[in-house]
């Protein structure tokens, strides 16, 4: 049977929530990208993507495919788990993308497969490498930026773009987005379960409609007045509108060196592809 | 001897939008090392008073005195006045999820001695004599919304103990902690009074009231102060107590008769009766 939009919406809240404990899980375990400076992490995903986006040969951006799986593998990212968060969603956006490349009307090139004789449709050998390069291309940076997502704990990957120069009062509310936001979550959830154990049978649509505008303005009146308490708790605490931050992140020689391998390999790959 | 006045307040009148009044009209006195309790039932105003106290809110009428300056908007606006009145004043809100609002543990009781402008030496000195007092060495790099009741209670003491306040407002302190957390509470707040603090604790939780308070002030539910007196006089007032709905009158049968007395509930205890 279909579940109700209330089910749904509890399946979807309890499903992002497990996600987070998995993924902040992972960044806790004792693997080798876990113990690096989130900065340096920061850095070196940065001129990795960088030598991704520019290296014109397909085997280098191979290459640097199979560096990432195993530096997943080494931090004990669990590589189905990565491998498949990647490439199941990956071909409903690229794939369609890189689908009209496939063919000489947009490449043009040496026919491989004929689906039309006249006019002439077919897919390219020049079409088929454009494809592999965009598919490979987004495949690999996307797990890039996943893995230094699942190996460094948000409020910490947040924190280390001080390094990047992003101001800190900018780093405090999106700190304090990140921290309020399972706190919304779990209000909404509550909500919708205390609504759910007083239904019997199923709501019609139109209640289900009326179930949901009502939960969201509960919700945006709860995050207001939540929003009011906070400023007034910061200020209480001698916050003055110019929030004041401390990094208690500390280089040690081994974050210097990863930092200037991972710089090195992003320069011999932009080397090796230059095409 | 004279003990030097922390708080003077005089007819303090303040009400939400002009519409829902709070507090019709409050006068009280606080000296310095006071043990202060504020009892009233939910909604009386003893949060609006605290908040009031915190110079987070300003009376709309009558005035409010911290060691003997008028608060006011204005006053607040003089960086200087602020900066010391904040250092030396510190509120514990009722909702901890108000209080917590860094990413971190450590974040968060960083969060006042660096708004403070003190040194980065001296903010460590003070995070990590905060995280031992509270022993919460095993929090420091957690989120506030991975943490129990009674922990986030603990972090919002110490995010306040960095401080090193002079005066401590507690708002509701023992709502939601189980009895091993409310007796460790006890002692906490015993043992920063015997350092000199002040103390002004609201609560309806009459158990603790003895414990932590030589004085207390009774707000009825007109939003005014009933009552002013010592400790045990105030608690021994039954019918004060009952008008106050502090607690309640308890009917049952002995044989065939109705008899009916003042009650109230120990938290996680056995109910207290007077014959």
């Amino acid at each position: 049977m279909a579940r109700s939009l209330v089910e749904r919406t509890l399946a979807s809240v309890t499903h992002t929530l497990e996600q987070t404990l998995f993924a902040e899980d992972i960044a806790r375990q004792p693997g080798v990208l876990q113990s690096l400076d989130p900065r340096v992490k920061l850095v070196s995903v940065l001129a990795l993507l960088l030598a991704v986006s520019f290296a014109r040969n397909l085997w280098v951006i191979a290459g640097l495919y199979l560096l990432v799986l195993s530096l997943a593998w080494v931090s004990r990212v669990p590589l189905g788990f990565f491998v498949r968060h990647v490439w199941v969603a990956l071909p409903f956006f690229t794939g369609l993308v890189a689908l009209p490349v496939l063919f000489n009307v947009v490449t043009p090139g040496a026919p491989v497969l004929t689906l039309w004789s006249n006019p002439l449709i077919a897919i390219t050998a020049q079409g088929l490498r454009a494809a592999a390069f965009l598919i490979l291309r987004v495949g690999t940076s996307v797990s890039l930026a996943i893995l230094l997502v699942l190996v460094t704990p948000w409020n910490t990957l947040l924190r280390a773009l001080s390094v990047l120069r992003v101001p800190s009062v900018f780093l405090l509310i999106l700190g304090m987005t990140y921290r309020y936001i399972y706190l919304l979550l779990k209000t909404a959830s509550d909500m919708f379960e205390a609504r759910q154990s007083r239904v019997v049978g199923r709501l019609q649509p139109a209640a289900q409609r009326h179930l949901v505008t009502n939960t969201m303005g509960v919700l945006m009146s709860k995050s207001y007045g939540l929003s009011q308490d906070v400023y007034l708790a910061m200020l209480s605490r001698g916050y003055r509108g110019r929030p004041r931050t401390l990094d208690r992140f500390t280089m040690q020689p081994r974050d210097w060196l990863w930092g200037a391998a991972a710089l090195s390999v992003a320069v011999v790959a932009l080397w090796l592809g230059r095409g | 001897m004279q003990v030097e006045p922390v708080f003077e307040v005089e007819d303090a009148h303040f009400s939400y939008d002009r519409r829902q009044t709070a507090l019709a009209g409050v006068s009280l006195q606080v000296g310095r090392g006071d043990k202060i309790a504020i009892l009233g039932s939910n909604g009386s105003g003893k949060s609006t008073l605290l908040k009031l106290l915190d110079g987070l809110y300003f009376p709309q009428r009558g005035v409010v005195r911290a060691f003997g300056q008028p608060l006011s908007e204005d006053r607040f606006n003089d960086e200087t006045f602020a900066f010391d009145f904040r250092r030396r004043v510190a509120l514990v809100f009722q909702d901890a999820d108000v209080q917590l609002f860094s990413p971190t543990v450590w974040d968060e009781i960083a969060f006042a001695p660096l708004q403070l402008d003190l040194s980065e030496a001296e903010v460590k000195a003070r995070v990590a004599e905060a995280v031992q007092t509270l022993r919460i060495e095993h929090l420091v790099d957690r989120a506030p919304h991975r943490l129990s009741g009674g922990e986030k209670r603990r972090v919002a003491l110490a995010s306040v103990l960095a401080l090193r306040p002079e005066v401590w407002l507690l708002d509701e302190p023992t709502t939601g902690l189980d009895p091993r957390s409310q007796s460790w509470l006890v002692d906490f707040i015993l043992e920063q009074a015997e350092q000199g603090g002040t103390f002004i604790t609201s609560t309806h939780d009459l158990d603790i009231v003895s414990e932590i308070a030589d004085r207390v002030y009774v707000f009825d539910e007109t939003h005014r102060l009933a009552a002013e007196g010592p400790t045990e006089q105030i608690l021994a007032d039954r019918e004060l107590l009952l008008r106050c709905n502090l607690i309640h009158a308890h009917r049952h049968h002995h044989g065939d008769v109705m008899h009916a007395h003042p009650h109230w509930h120990r938290p996680h205890a056995e109910h207290v009766h007077e014959a």
